[in-house]
Parts: C-alpha cells; sequence; structure tokens
C-alpha cells in the first residue's frame, strides 16, 4: 500500500510552545479524504490530535481546514488528489486557535446573530388570512443563499476579515442578504443599519475569493455587492426626501 | 460569550504585510486595484487639460509638448493598458451586483454587462466624434 506524508500543524496551549508541524505516514487509498487521514492517524497513530468534524458528506460545515494553503472541507479533499505529497494541514486561517486544528467561532456565531437571520415583520397579518405564499421567482430570488452550512471557509479565503476581524464577513453577510431578498421579510431597514458601514458591506472590497472557495456554490461576493447597490439607492433616497421636506 | 472567558491561551497568527503573494487570485486582486492608480492618473491629466486650455493656447501647446514626451507617452500607454483592464474587470463584475427583473423575467448576466460596454463604446463614439468635427 503506498502512503502519503501528513504535515500537520500542532498546537498544545498546555505546554505554551509555538505551534510545529508533526508528520504523519497515512495510507494513500484511493476512497480517502484528508479527513479519513486524519481519523486513520487519531485511531492508530496519536490519539491527542484534536480536530473537529462530524457528517463527513459536505452537509455540516465543521470539518473545515487549510489543506496546502486553502480552506477546504477536509471530508471533500481526496488524498490522491495532492499526491505525491506531503499535504500540508493546519487550522482554518483567521481565527484563534484552541488546540490543533481546533479554532474558536464565537466571533462569526455573534456576527451571525447581528445579520438578524430571521423573518422581520412590520405587522403580522392575522391567521384568518392564511399564510404568505411566495412564488418560484421569488424563491430563487434567495435560494442560492440558503445553502451555505456555516463551514466558515469564506472567513478563511477573506483577507479583509484577516486583516480586520471587526469585519461582518461573507457568510453573515450573505445570510442578512437572503432574508432581505425575502419576499416575506420587510426587516431590511434594521439590517441596513447594522450592516451599511465600514465593517459592514463597505467593507468588502470584492476580492471574490468567498465565492471560489465556497463548497455549496453559494456566491457571498455576489451578496455583498447586491447589498452595497441597495446600501447606496437607500442613500440616494434619503438624501432626496431630506432635501425635499 | 461567557462561556469563552475562561480558556486555555488562543494561539493568533498575524497577517503578514506580504499575505497577497501566496495566491495567484490575491496577486491578481493587489494588481486590479492598483490600476485604480491610473485612473486617478487620467482624471489628474484630464483637469490639467482643462486648465490649460483654460489658460489659453499657450499653456495648451506647453502641456502637449510635455505629454509628448517619450517618458510621458510610455507612461500613457502603460496607464491606458491598466484604466482598460480596470474597466473590463469592472463591467464583467456589474451583473453580480446587479440582479434586473422585467417582470418575471430575469435580464440575463450577458445583457447586463453587455448594457454596459455598449453605454462605454456609446459615450467614447460621442466623444471621438465631438473631438474630430471640433
Amino acid at each position: 500500500m503506498p502512503t502519503i506524508t501528513l504535515e500537520v500543524l500542532r498546537y498544545l496551549p498546555e505546554d505554551g510552545a509555538e505551534p510545529v508541524f508533526q508528520e504523519y505516514e497515512v495510507p494513500l487509498r484511493a476512497d480517502w479524504v484528508v479527513l479519513d487521514a486524519l481519523n486513520h492517524i487519531k485511531d492508530h497513530i496519536d490519539g491527542t490530535l484534536s480536530y473537529r468534524w462530524s457528517c463527513r458528506m459536505g452537509v455540516c460545515g465543521s470539518c473545515g481546514m487549510m489543506v496546502n494553503g486553502k480552506p477546504v472541507l477536509t471530508c471533500a479533499a481526496f488524498l490522491e488528489s495532492f499526491a505525491p505529497g506531503p499535504i500540508r494541514v493546519e487550522p482554518m486561517a483567521h481565527f484563534p486557535v484552541v488546540r490543533d486544528l481546533v479554532v474558536e467561532v464565537t466571533d462569526f456565531m455573534d456576527k451571525l446573530t447581528e445579520a438578524k437571520p430571521w423573518i422581520i415583520r412590520e405587522t403580522e397579518k392575522p391567521l384568518s388570512e392564511g399564510e404568505y405564499r411566495q412564488s418560484p421567482e421569488e424563491l430563487g430570488d434567495y435560494k442560492q443563499y440558503t445553502m451555505c452550512i456555516n463551514c466558515m471557509l469564506c472567513y478563511s479565503a477573506c483577507p479583509v476579515y484577516g486583516l480586520d476581524q471587526g469585519f461582518s464577513g461573507p457568510a453573515a453577510l450573505a445570510l442578512a442578504q437572503r432574508y432581505n431578498k425575502d419576499s416575506r421579510d420587510q426587516g431590511n431597514a434594521q439590517r441596513m443599519e447594522q450592516h451599511s458601514n465600514d465593517e459592514g458591506i463597505w467593507g468588502c472590497t470584492m476580492v471574490g475569493e468567498c465565492s471560489e472557495v465556497c463548497p455549496k456554490h453559494v456566491d457571498p461576493a455576489g451578496a455583498i455587492q447586491q447589498y452595497k447597490l441597495a446600501g447606496a439607492v437607500d442613500w440616494w433616497k434619503s438624501l432626496i426626501t431630506r432635501k425635499g421636506k | 460569550m461567557s462561556y469563552t472567558l475562561h480558556h486555555p491561551k488562543w494561539h493568533r497568527v498575524a497577517k503578514p504585510i506580504f499575505w497577497w503573494i501566496r495566491r495567484w487570485a490575491y496577486i491578481g486582486f493587489i494588481f486590479r486595484e492598483l490600476t485604480s492608480v491610473a485612473v486617478a492618473y487620467f482624471a489628474v491629466l484630464l483637469v490639467l487639460i482643462y486648465c490649460a486650455v483654460q489658460s489659453g493656447p499657450e499653456a495648451y501647446a506647453a502641456l502637449m509638448g510635455l505629454l509628448a514626451h517619450p517618458a510621458m507617452v510610455t507612461i500613457s500607454v502603460f496607464a491606458l493598458g491598466a484604466v482598460l483592464y480596470h474597466s473590463i474587470t469592472w463591467f464583467n463584475l456589474s451583473p453580480k451586483a446587479m440582479v434586473v427583473r422585467l417582470g418575471r423575467w430575469r435580464v440575463p448576466d450577458l445583457m447586463i454587462a453587455g448594457g454596459n460596454y455598449a453605454a462605454w463604446f456609446a459615450i467614447s463614439g460621442v466623444i471621438a466624434w465631438a473631438y474630430i468635427i471640433g
């Protein structure tokens, strides 16, 4: 059985030392992904290695890591595509590292909440009037943004977030846009107040890598540009309204 | 979040100043940002030409003489290339920002980008026509 070398970044906070790369030889099997290799290391070579994973099928979004410098879901990164190796595995960029390949995600979770990812209504209509109906075209306006699995790869690919942790970031802004574009929602003004600033939509410099690395083919870069356009239109409207008074 | 208050020391990596040389996509992005300098160059040049025209034929001739210098011609050729790259990538991105609906029909991305190009060529044509007949 051929093998391939994994260079895994190890960080042990109790040692107080800087992270170091540790090499592991794993079988190079055609049906193995990087996550399988990490599981092999954990089960047979070094049980102290720490990392997150769950579904192993690109749904849960928890096994994101930097593989050869690129943010990927390790459950979708086949070992053979990196042959003959070595494969360098590091924790996701731009997040504080808790241990080995495990990163701290509280900042991301807070930013998701700030996007108010729920349907906001100014007035609720009575139940007797029935449900809020939506046409397939109206659903199509935001459906792709619902595919986000919160894997945070877009944050690792975004240099703006890497340079300024205050930036709301691609997934949170795309999530806000998902609700802004929902025909049942009336919370655009609230979200615009939250995001129309330098740490929100105007912080994005359109690098575009967030959309490139997204494993679910969501286009956060596009969502942010549309959000910017809506912000600019709002600004002009407010200017005209002020002058008209 | 209070549950993260007491935790082992996190490891944080500061972003290096040359972070953008690590991937071609980032290099492309920085290059595109730098082309804004060329856009600024032509904007300043336009203002200088306007001022020279206002000041009279001698000032205009002096400015034209300066612009005809081989060094200035070289700079202008490079700046033109950079501005064209800036404009083309800008127009190609426009469908990302604009979702146009006419009733139930969504205008295709190609038509939105094409509209920008058409406006660009039309305005350039009008300016060229005004220059030729003037």
